[in-house]
């Protein structure tokens, strides 16, 4: 019988390839970001809070922000099974690091959307 | 027959071992990932002042354009670019391109050499 641990890797290829469509969309948007940043005419105030008023900007940089936490969980979640081995210990750190996760992207999504 | 049990080479010393160039470059891309999510409460909270209003855009500028706030932001975009660059030759890999010794030692120079000139480049830039 396979041994299931709560904290294991739920033997399966799900997050490996979400950990690469998040890798492939966050990429792509460093590209978009990248542009649109370095053509602002100036770096004040107004044109950053332009740059990030627009709909589709808001959409996509929140869908950035999403992707990262989705795509930290998984790669944080790996090096606490890779080098943490009490089972209790490696728990909290899972059960810390999504919740963490959680809350940054509900901050981006504030910070975004009071724009 | 033998009774004797084979005692296998263990080498796991870090500081003997000298891992090739495409084991540097993984390391690294778990380093940096790593870093990035220890500061990214940092990163978030430096994104939350520069959009707020012009007075926290303000207090965003102080705080960025200390020397060291420079240093640790030009760590993360070290991170960020290293990441990027060794992210995209795993993807490589994942399609099955450039899986042989030469090309992956070869493209492991690569990641390190674009990764480390663009930190240079955006780095003097911003700076």
């Amino acid at each position: 019988m396979v041994k299931r641990l709560v904290v294991g890797a739920h033997y399966g290829v799900r997050d490996w390839l979400v950990q690469r469509i998040t890798a492939a969309y966050m990429a792509l948007y460093t590209l978009l970001f990248a542009v649109a940043a370095l053509t602002l005419p100036a770096m004040t105030w107004e044109h950053w809070h332009a740059l990030f008023s627009g709909r589709w900007m808001q959409f996509l940089t929140f869908l950035f922000f999403a992707s990262l936490c989705y795509h930290a969980w998984i790669g944080v979640r790996d090096i606490w099974m890779d080098y943490i081995k009490p089972l209790g210990v490696r728990l909290a750190l899972h059960v810390a690091t999504a919740l963490l996760l959680i809350g940054y992207l509900a901050w981006v999504a504030r910070v975004l959307w009071r724009l | 027959m033998s009774t004797q049990v084979r005692r296998r080479p263990k080498f796991l010393d870090l500081r003997e071992i000298r891992l090739p160039l495409p084991g540097v470059v993984s390391i690294l891309h778990r380093i940096s990932g790593g870093g990035l999510f220890l500061f990214l409460p940092f990163l978030i909270y430096l994104f939350d002042l520069s959009l707020t209003s012009p007075e926290t855009f303000a207090v965003y500028k102080g705080i960025v354009g200390h020397w060291f706030v420079k240093l640790i932001l030009l760590g993360l975009l070290w991170a960020y670019l290293h990441h990027f660059c060794a992210g995209i030759r795993f993807l490589l890999l994942d399609l099955h391109q450039g899986i042989d010794l030469e090309p992956a030692r070869q493209s492991a120079r690569v990641v390190l050499m674009v990764s480390g000139a663009l930190t240079v480049i955006l780095g003097v830039w911003l700076w």
